[in-house]
């Protein structure tokens, strides 16, 4: 294993090399340990594009990847455009992971590259704290059109992938993005009553730049957009030494 | 005789009426036998309701005392009201003068009826059954005037003024002609203000005092002796949009004078307390008081009453204010030799964009409408319109919305000229900073609408606007992006009951109860549900061929139909369901019907949305 200081220095001259010198990279961590450690800019990265994609092609997992952009655009600074195919989103669950409707405007496109135009206008533009698109078809060229928009600037952009064919992977294609997660719906927190608790879902960073991909269970997100983890792992007894450690304090 | 009692009476004829009965039936009878828009008049005006009747837009005397204001709203629905007859009711506008709510404007109908502008509100509810009551609008009625103008200083002569809150004068000098002579303008432009819904009394003199007198105060009978030569060497025009049909008053040059003597005083324009104390005086027309001497008259008067009277009869020059139309801008560029390439024209429009902008910043004006006319040689003009969400004069702003269309010109054989004209454009001042100097200005929105409104439309582009609605289709409006964001609300009155709650209100999306993220466009029928009834969510259903087993659930949420909106929804429910299968999917179920009642619905189950 490499000299972790070299890693990073190395890291810096090759980003240096790839943004002019530019070096403010300001990102948006998701408070939770377990992942922005992983992650190599301690957090999603606000100048650079992101893909989610659900798990599988069940609609569950569709709403579970748009619920999962929709927290993290909550968590940006500013007004969000939401670029969509269909107008399926329901405005009151989405302002229930924390993107009040005075925050989000809406624009439909008519076809995938009018979709990725309309991404490109709205992360030029400066003025916005995220950008999120559905699209079925995005390839190389049109992804990294979406990042070298967003560097320089701060509006997070967010692709909400769809399987181009039944079956298909929307994440195996090549891509620009930064990161490219894959979100499926979990059973649910278990409560002590009837009725069903905090939704769970599975996050697989399938690619990242620059580091490993990972996968985690959390607890889906809250009002403010936050994700958590779930008791089991987060507040679990300390099995090992944790007893011992309690009985010493 | 006859014909009075038989009105007098509100009994409906052969209806069964005895006379010993009509103490029992009064009530019921009181109700129905009104007629339809029950005008009702008072005793006294019973000889004159027929002549009412028959005509809706019978000409009112021309000595009745009450000056008709200029009402665009009454005087635009004239043909319909003409078309309809007597089915609609005698309209008025209301107007607030201190403590006392009195008519601003009556229509030919209610005047009919005995009502004047002026009459207390109250007497004119007693006195007339059924009104029609609008609030008037001065200001709406004055910006009418002013658009009329405009309109008229473009098309009819170039000098209009306006004249207090009804008249307009016509300066005819040189014009006349244009249109066939006086008598012949005259009827065109009652025409076109015919066709504007306008209906107006027209009077063409020398001077404009005589004018407005003739056109408010004179019997617009066709005079015999008023077809004069048609060469004024100054002509008036006074153009009063009242209630007045028929052919304008013309009076010949020079002939003013006798015409203006029979007029009252009040048609001088002079002050209200003058023209009392000249009626106690008993001078009641101006003949009587152009044979006067002036200078008592001044001495006793002041000098308005006799330069009024001058003025009119043309020794004292009388100034019009014309209203000036603005010169619509437009930037324009020829070219010695056509062009025809993308980089040509978008080095042209380069230089064009500041001029344009330079033009729009002298005026103080921004921009929300600008076209880009390409003129080809072959004369087929190439036309780009490009709408701005809000004005502007952000030249890179305007310049990068039209760079973006130049692929939409076909330049043909070349382009001879290059045009930009502004469309539309509002007053555009300076704007305030932001009141916080510590945080960042929020960010312009308008620039980013604009260019995807040049790619998709504004159609296509939406906010979400909560709806105090459960049913959750309608809990959700649209609006446009660039609506002003609401400001707290308004605030209630000091004694209104709502204070007494003293917790803020709801929000009609009521953020404890999950909502899904995607709704169906409309809830899809589920197959092959076991559910226990009444109130138990279903242990597995089926949908879209797929089967689910249902691990938890929570429910119901019972939504009643809307019957406040809908009476077809009175006894309608649904209950909703969230629920979770075993691969932790989540839905939104809902069951028609709440389980014991048939009529509230057939127990289908539906799908109607999913979470995440």
């Amino acid at each position: 294993m490499a000299d972790p200081a070299v890693l990073s220095q190395l890291r810096e001259q090759l980003r240096a090399m790839e943004t002019q010198g530019f070096r403010r990279r300001p990102s948006l961590p998701f408070g939770l340990g377990a992942i922005d450690s992983r992650l190599a800019d301690g957090g999603l990265r606000l100048d650079a594009l992101h893909e989610v994609a659900g798990g599988t092609s069940d609609m569950a997992d569709d709403c579970a990847a748009t619920l999962f952009l929709a927290g993290i655009a909550a968590r940006a600074w500013g007004p969000v455009l939401w670029v969509v195919r269909r107008r399926d989103l329901f405005a009151p669950g989405v302002a229930q992971v924390g993107i009040s409707h005075k925050r989000l405007i809406y624009a439909e496109a008519a076809d995938d590259s009018e979709l990725l135009a309309i991404m490109e206008e709205g992360l030029r533009h400066r003025g916005l704290g995220a950008v999120i698109g559905e699209a079925k078809r995005a390839d190389m060229t049109a992804t990294r059109r979406l990042q070298l928009a967003a560097e320089g600037g701060r509006t997070i952009a967010l692709l909400l992938k769809r399987p181009a064919r039944e079956g298909s992977d929307p994440i195996g294609m090549p891509s620009a993005a930064v990161t490219r997660w894959r979100v499926t719906s979990a059973p649910s927190t278990p409560l002590p009553v009837e009725g069903v608790g905090r939704p769970r879902w599975r996050l697989a960073l399938a690619r990242q730049k620059g580091g490993e991909g990972f996968e985690i269970e959390v607890e889906a997100c809250d009002a403010t957009g936050r994700c958590a983890l779930p008791s089991a792992v987060a507040d679990r007894k300390a099995v090992a030494g944790g007893s011992a450690n309690r009985h010493a304090a | 005789m006859a014909r009075e009692q038989e009105h007098a009476c509100s009994v409906p004829r052969g209806g069964g009426w005895r006379p010993g009965a009509r103490w029992a039936r009064e009530d019921e009878l009181g109700q129905v036998a009104l007629p339809p828009v029950a005008r009702q008049p008072a005793k006294h005006e019973i000889g004159r309701r027929d002549e009412a009747a028959a005509n809706p837009f019978r000409a009112m005397p021309p000595d009745d005392g009450g000056r008709p204001a200029f009402l665009p709203e009454l005087a635009r629905e004239g043909p319909s009201r003409s078309k309809l007859g007597e089915e609609s009711a005698p309209r008025i506008t209301s107007t607030r003068n201190g403590s006392r709510i009195e008519i601003a404007a009556a229509c030919p109908q209610a005047q009919a009826l005995g009502l004047r502008p002026g009459m207390a509100l109250a007497q004119a509810r007693a006195q007339v059954v059924g009104l029609d009551i609008r609030p008037a609008d001065p200001e709406g009625d004055r910006a009418h005037l002013a658009s009329l103008a405009m309109a008229l200083a473009r098309r009819w002569t170039p000098t209009v003024a306006i004249e207090g809150d009804d008249t307009l004068f016509l300066d005819l000098t040189g014009v006349a002609h244009l249109h066939g002579g006086e008598a012949r303008m005259t009827a065109r432009l009652r025409r076109m203000l015919a066709r504007l819904g306008y209906s107006a009394r027209i009077a063409v003199a020398d001077t404009p005092g005589a004018a407005w007198a003739l056109a408010h105060f004179a019997s617009h009978r066709p005079p015999g002796e008023g077809r004069g030569p048609e060469s004024h060497a100054v002509s008036r025009l006074a153009l009063d949009p009242g209630f007045r049909r028929g052919d304008g008053l013309v009076v010949a040059p020079g002939r003013h004078g006798p015409a203006l003597a029979p007029l009252p005083v009040a048609a001088l324009r002079v002050e209200a307390t003058a023209i009392e104390l000249l009626d106690r005086l008993g001078v009641k027309t101006i003949g009587q008081l152009a044979a006067m001497p002036r200078a008592p008259l001044v001495r006793r008067f002041g000098a308005a009453l006799a330069a009024r009277l001058e003025q009119a009869s043309g020794r004292l020059p009388e100034p019009l204010h014309p209203v000036v139309p603005p010169d619509p801008i437009a930037i324009a560029q020829r070219f010695a030799e056509p062009i025809s390439t993308a980089d040509a024209i978008a080095h042209w429009l380069g230089t064009l964009v500041p001029r344009l902008v330079a033009a729009l910043a002298e005026q103080g004006l921004g921009a929300s409408r600008v076209e880009l006319v390409a003129e080809r040689v072959d004369g087929v003009p190439q036309r780009i319109r490009i709408g701005l969400a809000r004005p502007s004069r952000d030249g890179v702003h305007l310049l990068r919305l039209l760079l973006r269309r130049i692929e939409q010109i076909e330049p043909g054989y070349g382009i001879d000229a290059l045009t930009l004209h502004v469309r539309r454009a509002l007053p555009l001042g300076p704007e305030p900073f932001t009141e916080r100097l510590d945080e960042e200005a929020a960010p312009d929105i308008a620039t980013l609408v604009d260019t995807l409104a040049t790619r998709i439309g504004l159609d296509a582009m939406w906010r979400n606007r909560p709806v105090e609605s459960d049913v959750p289709e309608r809990s959700v409006a649209r609006m446009d992006v660039l609506d002003p964001p609401e400001r707290g609300g308004v605030r209630p009155r000091i004694d209104a009951v709502g204070q007494l709650v003293r917790s803020a209100a709801l929000h009609p999306w009521h953020s404890e109860w999950p909502k899904p993220a995607r709704l169906l466009r409309r809830p899809e029928r589920l197959d092959h549900v076991i559910a226990e009834l009444p109130d138990h969510a279903p242990r597995r259903f089926t949908w879209r061929g797929q089967p689910h087993r249902i691990v938890r659930a929570d429910g119901p949420e019972r939504i009643h139909g809307e019957w406040w909106k809908h009476v077809a929804e009175a006894a309608y429910v649904r209950d909703y369901f969230r629920v979770e299968d075993d691969a932790g999917r989540r839905y939104w179920l809902f069951r028609r019907g709440d389980g014991e009642h048939v009529e509230t619905g057939d127990l289908s189950w539906y799908l109607h949305g999913v979470f995440g």
